[in-house]
């Protein structure tokens, strides 16, 4: 038995997912009963959610990116994209702004219950949508919205670190605009900023941030302990949803007591790993099962993703704030995150290339998005970048995150079984080299 | 003598290729696909040992490829399109290291290795633009027989420019140049023209590397052969079997698996 939960030893395999949809089931069922006794709610994102600030000031947090995606993985996105293109948005505009548009035009009616109308909304500077999504519900709603304006890295491999004068400065910036944003929320809540309250926040967050970074770096072990691209994304929700919860740093405490368990008994996702693969981009949603099983058959499994890096609004890279200056801190914690989360999309070949050494990689899959320019527009040239630099197979493959009409099964498997045949093909050559 | 054989189901047609061991092609076949894939492919498969005079028996392993590949249902194995082109040039023009294939509704820029197997490879997404559909919409737009396209594109003294990267749209287009009195040919190499300029775009970001092969129906275009060659800025390897390519590099890779010992490989499969 394992001692702290009570449970056999030989449940912890899976554990994470099995954990990680009931954390979302109670996560939805809890924004449901807010919105059924007329609450509201924090509109966040996932490239700095904030989520720490939040809690200190009991919010609760609403991602409308992942009300999004789930429409799509529940297969009714469809239905929402079209009554928002009904009321007059474009067929090119990015699918999760939509798929929202219609929960809110539908008073909240989601597939997983209903969604609390916003109290204000807080994004940053880390996609331009969310700036003029966020205004749509300014005109809806007359809420305020904070726009929390994060320094990104200035030129490839410049990034500057604490002590530095350049990081100070912009450290100063964030840390600011965090005392206005605290302001607001005080305003908004009627509550007095507690910082012991948010101490305890960050205390949690510290576990989850330290849990996330050993979770990725687990996938090292041969073979893979976890799908980067179905199990990863089921680990990202609670990331993104339970940040600054006691729930969310014990989720991934458990989650990393899995992958030992998983690496001490050779545990890996497929009977025969034969491709270790990256993902590049946002998944392909609308048939999310599918188009990993495309890989699977063909013995190639995700052991990584950078999905899994800007999607946490750059948690991945594990730091933990220093709770006896928790304001400062913060601050220094929001800016290296986030700028490595704007990294993961704009400067994603050096981090790639490291990973192809550090994870042993097949092929990088890159997956750019129709209704996603933040995340697409720079692939064709990173992927030159990294191709430059490494001898690795690579595939390009077009569909979309939201949008069905733009996806095409057919299209898909004809490119990617042609990739594995060129895999095939350098495997038997370096079988014969060697 | 062992025979094999290479069925190539394609949008529009159906393709297939019997080879014998020192990889001539013993017979060949062309049927438009149709609606019922599976007839398709048996009926090209038949026509094909007719024409080679072999008996199906005497064929020992069958590759499928193209869009229908999965219902070649008497096949052994199945391989994409894009493999089985790159094979075919190779074994037809050793030097290729760059195919260009163009068929029905996909256009492919393919870098290849010595042997023919990928390197890099690029497709249209989505549309239609830039593929033999893209013509076949022009003459039907002029009421011009396919095989003509080419020789009247190249009597075009002033070439349009076609804007529209949408084949249904390409319709009306030439319909608008028309009404404006312009010339057939004119139109014509305009059309070429801007499939060509598609395709190089395809083909640059896979990088170009001399020998370049086209293959695929269009390939039997001469106005499309000369608006690549002239945008390309130099002579492409173009076979009398470039319509059958996709089929002979699928007999190709079914010999290769008579050769390596005759051995069971489970579908789909070639590693």
């Amino acid at each position: 038995m394992n001692e702290g939960t009570k449970e056999p030893v030989n449940g912890i395999v899976g554990r994470g997912n099995r954990e990680g949809a009931e954390l979302f089931r109670q996560w939805f069922a809890g924004l449901n009963q807010t919105a059924e006794e007329g609450g509201t709610a924090a509109y966040v994102f996932v490239m700095g959610s904030m989520s720490e600030i939040m809690r200190t000031f009991n919010l609760p947090v609403v991602f409308p990116e992942i009300n999004s995606l789930q429409t799509a993985v529940r297969r009714v996105a469809h239905e929402y994209l079209n009554q928002a293109e009904d009321y007059g948005y474009s067929p090119d505009i990015c699918g999760y702004v939509k798929a929202d548009v219609a929960v809110q035009l539908r008073g909240g009616q989601h597939p997983m219950g209903r969604i609390p109308k916003p109290a204000l909304a807080v994004l940053t500077n880390a996609c331009n949508t969310y700036i003029k999504w966020a205004e749509i519900w300014e005109r809806m709603y007359h809420i305020p919205t904070f726009t929390l304006d994060i320094p990104g890295t200035r030129a490839a491999g410049t990034q500057t670190w604490p002590g530095d004068p350049d990081f100070e400065n912009d450290r100063r910036y964030v840390q600011a605009q965090i005392t206005e944003l605290i302001a607001l929320c005080e305003r908004v809540t009627g509550i007095k900023f507690d910082i012991d309250r948010l101490r305890e926040v960050m205390g949690y967050a510290n576990e989850m941030s330290r849990g996330w970074r050993q979770v990725l770096d687990f996938n090292k072990n041969q073979p893979s302990l976890f799908n980067a691209l179905t199990d990863g994304t089921i680990y990202l929700g609670v990331a993104n949803g339970f940040r600054g919860s006691a729930e969310g740093g014990s989720y991934f405490s458990r989650l990393v007591e899995e992958m030992a368990y998983k690496t001490a008994h050779g545990v890996g996702t497929l009977n025969e790993e034969k491709y270790r693969l990256t993902f590049v981009g946002v998944p392909c949603y609308p048939i999310f099962r599918r188009f990993n099983e495309l890989f699977t058959e063909w013995g190639g499994t995700f052991v990584h993703s950078t999905y899994l890096w800007f999607a946490s609004g750059g948690a991945n890279v594990g730091f933990e704030y220093d709770l006896t200056r928790p304001l400062e801190s913060l601050a220094e914690g929001v800016l290296i995150s986030v700028r490595d989360a704007m990294d993961s999309m704009f400067y994603q070949d050096r981090a790639l290339i490291q990973m192809i050494d550090e994870f042993h990689l097949d092929g990088v899959v890159y997956h750019p998005v129709k209704s996603c320019r933040t995340t697409s527009t720079g692939m064709a040239d990173n992927r030159r970048a990294v191709m430059a630099e490494r001898d690795i197979a690579s595939l390009f493959i077009e569909s979309d995150m939201m949008d069905r009409r733009v996806v095409s099964e057919a299209q898909l498997k004809n490119r990617i079984d042609a990739f594995f045949e060129g895999l095939a093909s350098r495997k038997r050559q370096e079988l014969v080299a060697s | 003598m062992a025979y094999a054989a290479g069925v190539d189901v394609g949008s529009t047609q159906t393709k297939a290729v019997v080879i014998d061991e020192a990889g001539r092609i013993a017979g060949r076949a062309l049927i438009d696909t149709g609606a019922n894939v599976t007839v398709a492919a048996e009926r090209a498969f038949l026509e094909a040992l007719r024409d080679a005079g072999v008996r199906e028996e005497e064929v020992e392993y069958v590759v499928g490829t193209g869009y229908g590949r999965y219902r070649v249902t008497f096949g052994n194995t199945q391989v994409t399109e894009i493999s089985c082109h790159g094979r075919g040039a190779v074994h037809m023009f050793p030097g290729t290291h760059t195919v260009l294939d163009m068929g029905g509704q996909d256009t492919k820029a393919i870098r290849v290795g010595p042997t023919g197997e990928i390197v890099d490879f690029c497709m249209n997404d989505k549309c239609a633009a830039g593929t033999g559909r893209f013509l076949g919409a022009a003459a039907s737009a002029l009421d011009i027989p396919l095989d003509q396209l080419g020789p009247t594109a190249l009597r075009a003294e002033r070439p349009v420019q076609i804007s529209t990267t949408c084949t249904v749209f390409a319709e009306s287009e030439v319909l608008s140049w028309l009404g404006k009195g312009k010339k057939i040919e004119d139109i014509l190499q305009g059309v070429h023209q801007s499939i060509a300029l598609r395709s190089m775009g395809l083909l640059r970001r896979v990088g170009i590397e001399q020998q370049v092969t086209f293959t695929g129906g269009v390939a039997r275009n001469i106005g499309m052969i000369a608006a690549l060659e002239k945008r390309m800025g130099s002579k492409m390897n173009v076979s009398e079997e470039s319509h059958f390519m996709g089929a002979l590099g699928a007999a190709l890779l079914a010999m290769d698996h008579i050769l390596a010992g005759r051995g069971p490989v489970a579908a789909g499969r070639l590693a």
